[in-house]
């Protein structure tokens, strides 16, 4: 998703000379290394200083730039997160946050590197939208939204490297601040966003021979909410289930519940996501969301998959 | 009954901790061995002056009880820590066999609550805001503790850091000590070419109230010597100039190693070539 996001910046970097990207010693992967080299002023580096990367990214749009602050999501967003709220998002300026690393993708280097409540956080502030694709393909199509919008900050959640393709078979196009749906079906609806959306899948194929058809929907935008679309998923299906690898509170199944409420919906509703716990293990990935109770095991044996 | 510290060693035996920190270099070239990353080039770089403030500074009633007090502030840094701690008989080799898995407790940042590590470091910035609040809490408590700080030069690029250096100089914070790994590299560029402005460094500490010292941070004899001399009723700033990567030549000045692991050919040529370091 990162290598994506860069080849994509990189594209529209090359016709548009008001995109800039300022980073925190970040290494430059993919193409930022090409856009570093080929444009040089516009690849800013504070140093390991994460205010300024928010700060000088609010005065260069200020000033008409159109500028992306990118680094490691805790430090993206949770470092300097009083200058993202009054610099970027009082002032509404267009400017978006890259996140790499959303979730606990840094599995082995402990909770200093863990964004396991950057949605709930960003959600919370005014005029911050928050996307969160759930491959690379969706990255792409995030990044140019995020690219060509004008109207004030967005924080974009990636995950790191080498996530599978999830979305090449969807029903539908990316369309900002829509439920996407990369399967139909009719009795059950698995809702999520970011790579955790691989269990969906996994989940709608077990469902098949069992004679449950699955929709699976990637919730890529996590605000502005589709309010209305999941009202309509909760009404078209018996069983919705929320997927998210982010805290237990505040995030989509919060929303999905409180819609449903809202809604006086009878659908079934079962969330999963991290612990509200700060988790001291340092292994692979899967065997961290193994330690959170979020594995694809866990997650299909509680559905009695 | 008041307990008796042995303080630490007048006379510090260089050639010993040369020794030791080659010990220390294989060690983590050994345990690089199993997993993809462990910032083997930001440890060897603190090497030296970690392996003073344990062997030559901190003092201690027992093996492996301290008096005085120890932060890695960047966090990366730690399996320096991890391997003298294990040489210490404070951390368990087996926990060492086992680093960054999930059957152990030893991550790639040093916790909080595991032997030895008296909080939890990985987001630079923080480490020398901690370590005034226990030198203030250490003071108020009428304790004699020093407290020892490890930070890197990039940490220095965060403003935290410079919040933390300035209360320490209105607090005149006596029993407090920083040790700073200056080894010209953040994680992506050397920043004598980049970030002129963070130069100088020295200056900016006394400027706050600090003595500060520049010495070779490779250099465990010069290192101890420094510390010790130290004047005092000031808080203390020890700036070492180093390498990164020291003692692994492929590694040294050569970003790349910030993070990455050696693979099986690089390993045998940095066991091969290990020497001891002197400065
Ligand atoms: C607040 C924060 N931002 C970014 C990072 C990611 N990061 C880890 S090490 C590093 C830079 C390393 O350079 P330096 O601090 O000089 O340490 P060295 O390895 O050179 O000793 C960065 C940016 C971090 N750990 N914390």
């Amino acid at each position: 998703m990162r290598n994506t996001f860069a080849q994509t910046f990189y594209e529209a970097a090359r016709e548009d000379p008001r995109l800039c990207v300022v980073v925190a010693d970040i290494s430059p992967a993919g193409a930022m290394d090409k856009l570093r080299t080929e444009f040089p002023e516009r690849f800013i580096n504070t140093g390991v200083a994460e205010q300024i990367m928010i700060g000088m990214c609010a005065g260069m749009a200020l000033r008409g730039l159109k500028p992306f602050a990118y680094t490691i999501a805790t430090f993206a967003l949770f470092r300097p997160f009083e200058f993202v709220r009054d610099d970027l998002c009082y002032q509404n300026l267009p400017v978006t946050v890259v996140g790499i690393g959303g979730g606990v993708t840094y599995s082995t280097l402990g909770a200093t590197h863990h964004a396991q409540e950057d949605v709930a956080i960003a959600c919370a502030v005014p005029n911050l939208r928050v996307i969160a694709p759930c491959d690379p393909a969706e990255t792409r199509a995030a990044t140019r939204w995020c690219i060509a919008q004008e109207q004030g900050p967005v924080y974009l959640r990636l995950g790191k490297a080498g996530e599978p393709d999830l979305s090449s078979g969807a029903a539908d196009p990316f369309e900002f601040g829509k439920l996407r749906f990369l399967k139909r079906g009719a009795d059950l609806c698995i809702l999520g966003y970011g790579p955790a959306l691989k269990v969906a899948l996994q989940i709608a194929e077990r469902a098949q021979p069992r004679g449950v058809s699955a929709s699976v929907v990637s919730v890529h935008t996590l605000k502005p909410l589709d309010e209305a679309g999941i009202a309509a998923v909760l009404t078209s299906h018996r069983r919705v289930v929320v997927l998210e690898e982010m805290a237990p509170r505040g995030g989509l199944g919060d929303a999905v519940k409180r819609i449903a409420w809202d809604s006086q919906s009878r659908c079934r509703i079962e969330c999963f996501s991290l612990q509200d716990e700060f988790i001291h293990c340092y292994g692979k990935h899967e065997e961290l969301l193994a330690a959170h109770g979020f594995s694809p095991a866990a997650i299909l044996r509680k559905l009695d998959m | 009954m008041a307990k008796t510290w042995q303080a630490p060693l007048a006379a510090f035996d260089a050639a010993a901790a040369r020794a030791r920190c080659l010990g220390y270099r294989r060690r983590i070239l050994d345990i690089s061995q199993r997993v993809g990353a462990l910032h083997a080039a930001p440890a060897f770089s603190c090497m030296e002056m970690a392996d003073v403030i344990y062997h030559g500074l901190m003092r201690r009633g027992n093996p492996t009880e301290f008096h005085d007090l120890f932060l890695m502030s960047k966090g990366h840094g730690c399996m320096t820590q991890y391997v003298i701690l294990e040489e210490l008989g404070i951390l368990a080799s087996a926990e060492l066999e086992r680093y960054c898995t999930a059957e152990g407790i030893l991550g790639a940042h040093p916790d909080r609550g595991n032997p030895g590590i008296e909080a939890s470091t990985g987001s630079l910035g923080h480490g020398l805001g901690i370590a005034v609040g226990m030198a203030y809490a250490e003071r108020l408590k009428r304790s004699d503790r020093q407290v020892y700080v490890m930070l890197s030069d990039g940490e220095l690029q965060e403003g935290s850091s410079w919040e933390a250096a300035m209360m320490a100089g209105n607090l005149r914070l006596d029993n407090l000590n920083l040790f700073l790994d200056l080894n010209d590299f953040s994680g992506l560029e050397r920043m004598s070419e980049t970030h002129t402005a963070f130069y100088p460094v020295r200056e900016k500490f006394e400027a706050f109230g600090w003595e500060a010292l520049a010495v070779n941070g490779h250099d465990a004899q010069a290192v101890h010597a420094a510390a010790a001399a130290r004047r005092g009723q000031r808080p203390f700033a020890l700036i070492g100039k180093t390498v990164k990567g020291r003692g692994v030549a492929f590694m040294e000045n050569v970003p790349i190693w910030h993070y990455r692991s050696p693979n099986k050919e690089e390993y045998a040529i940095a066991i091969r070539d290990l020497a001891e370091v002197s400065s």
